[in-house]
């Protein structure tokens, strides 16, 4: 195929809204994200978030800048492609929505593409994936090892059983009294502190690749709760410390174990937590001292965006896989089902 | 921003009817609540559920899920805000409002979960007080101990107080 080809993805699973065009499956031309949008000038003050009338109304503006700063025009759109879940439904809905009627309109296939596949096949577009590859998706919502065989086949190996790591920490944060998002505050505060508080580490099964935190979160809360009782000075950044200490010492374990029994050539490092300095340069000095090449997206593409919706797409665009017009969000979309056919 | 002094001394249990309390000793104890509780839902029940951080609300609410015959790992809602799970003998919808404004709550149309088929599970349910239908059971965690739990239970409507009566809670 040696004409270029442009796939135009949008993702509005949860917070963001979200455009993007990207060409040749790789070279992103634009991917506009409602957050970095200068809200006072496109939304009047209004943040768009969760509910889906916030999509609607962004939907549009943030439709057109994708194209206009592509530099493409609409006929040069190749194929459509739209995040089907998981997510919130409303959410999910609105960029369906939109995906159909311009799919329609464009006369071009409908692709429609699994949300954790697009934080995976981010770091396509930054560098080439080697297989069998693991990925180790972070993010508010996901905790998730995937064991990649092969190139758009997906077998999840490991999974949270309560909290997801970004939940965790928000929660911590919660416990420490930063407002919400509270996340990269304890990451921050874990960073400069010089004392640690020596905290729990839940491995389950000796065999599992499952994550749980609850059990982590209740320890940091229980010794909030005896500096209260006893009066003593609350020793914030240690306990922040003891807690980064204790997610990444798991989370990094695991992980590498994984690595080791499935024979991967590559770790990957995605979802919005990917943005966590302690975690990335744990990850970064194990698998260097495997020997384990490890691809990290730049944070714009860690976090929610359009473009890696398009990575994913790829993966069907190129296997001539597409979605019927009839397609529906699916909050609950399974990942590996999501898998490529052939 | 919201902090946790602001929710965490509300009173919870100024309203209308009787409250039942369950004095529950350990994490397993309660989880058993939950699940016994689960058998005697119906398409339609809401169950509104409070606590503080910590106090053990997605433990409860997984033990309630297993009591519905949900299969699936049921993981924290937080930041997904709403987790329906299909597999059990009624729908399960497990949900978080705790990081959302009670007009994003509004927008989001849970009034078609809570009208539905299914179990809806709120949880810090207080938070969006004024969305929630007429009939429901409030359910609040207390922390009496490391793992020990006062879970107290305020009925809204006849049903529901039926329920706490045949779980043999005690009106306080």
């Amino acid at each position: 195929m040696t004409r270029p080809y442009h796939l135009l993805a949008i993702e509005t699973s949860c917070d963001e809204t979200s455009a993007a065009v990207v060409r040749n499956g790789r070279e992103v031309l634009s991917n506009i994200v409602s957050s970095q949008i200068d809200t006072h000038r496109r939304f009047g003050g209004v943040v768009p978030e969760i509910a889906s009338r916030k999509h609607v109304e962004s939907i549009t503006v943030i439709l057109e800048e994708a194209v206009t700063k592509a530099g493409i025009s609409l006929d040069d759109v190749d194929a459509v492609a739209v995040t089907q879940g998981p997510g919130l439904v409303g959410a999910l809905l609105v960029g369906v929505v939109a995906a159909k009627s311009l799919a329609l309109a464009l006369d071009v296939p409908l692709i429609g593409t699994h949300h954790i596949a697009g934080h995976i096949y981010a770091n396509r577009l930054i560098g080439e994936i080697e297989y069998p590859a693991l990925a180790l998706v972070v993010s508010g919502g996901h905790t998730e090892l995937v064991l990649l065989e092969r190139e758009g086949k997906f077998r999840i190996v490991g999974r949270t059983r309560d909290d997801a790591v970004g939940e965790a920490y928000d929660k911590v944060a919660r416990a420490l009294s930063f407002p919400y998002p509270g996340g990269p505050h304890v990451d921050r505060l874990a960073q400069s502190a010089e004392q640690e508080i020596e905290l729990p580490r839940a491995w389950l099964e000796a065999d599992s690749y499952d994550f749980s935190f609850s059990g982590l979160k209740s320890a940091v809360l229980a010794e909030i709760n005896r500096w209260k009782m006893k009066g003593e000075e609350p020793a914030y950044g240690a306990l922040a410390k003891g807690f980064q200490a204790s997610v990444i010492d798991v989370v990094t374990t695991k992980a590498m174990r994984a690595a080791a029994e499935f024979g991967v050539r590559q770790m990957l490092l995605c979802g919005g937590v990917a943005a966590n300095k302690g975690l990335r340069s744990r990850l970064s000095e194990l698998c260097a001292k495997a020997g384990l090449p490890l691809l990290i997206p730049p944070l714009s593409l860690c976090s929610d965006n359009a473009a890696m919706i398009a990575a994913a797409a790829d993966l069907k665009w190129r296997r001539g896989e597409f979605t019927p017009l009839d397609m529906q969000a699916e909050p609950q979309l399974s990942l590996e089902r999501w898998s490529v056919a052939t | 921003m919201r902090h946790m002094s602001d929710r965490e001394h509300r009173d919870y249990r100024g309203g209308n009817g009787t409250a039942f309390v369950w004095q529950s000793r350990s994490e397993a104890d309660t989880a058993r609540f939950a699940e016994r509780l689960a058998r005697l839902c119906g398409p339609g029940t809401v169950l509104a559920l409070d606590g503080d951080l910590g106090a053990g609300k997605t433990r409860f609410a997984q033990a309630f899920a297993s009591g519905l015959g949900v299969r699936d790992i049921v993981s924290s809602p937080t930041f997904t805000i709403i987790k329906e799970y299909e597999d059990g003998r009624l729908p399960f919808y497990h949900m978080d409002v705790y990081r959302i404004s009670l007009e994003e709550a509004d927008e989001l149309g849970l009034e078609e979960y809570f009208e539905g088929n299914g179990v809806s599970l709120v949880e810090w349910a207080s938070l969006i007080e004024p969305l929630l239908p007429p009939e429901r059971l409030h359910i609040r965690l207390e922390v009496t101990g490391p793992t020990s739990r006062d879970v107290v239970a305020e009925p809204r409507g006849e049903r529901y107080a039926a329920w706490c009566r045949e779980l043999g809670m005690l009106p306080v």
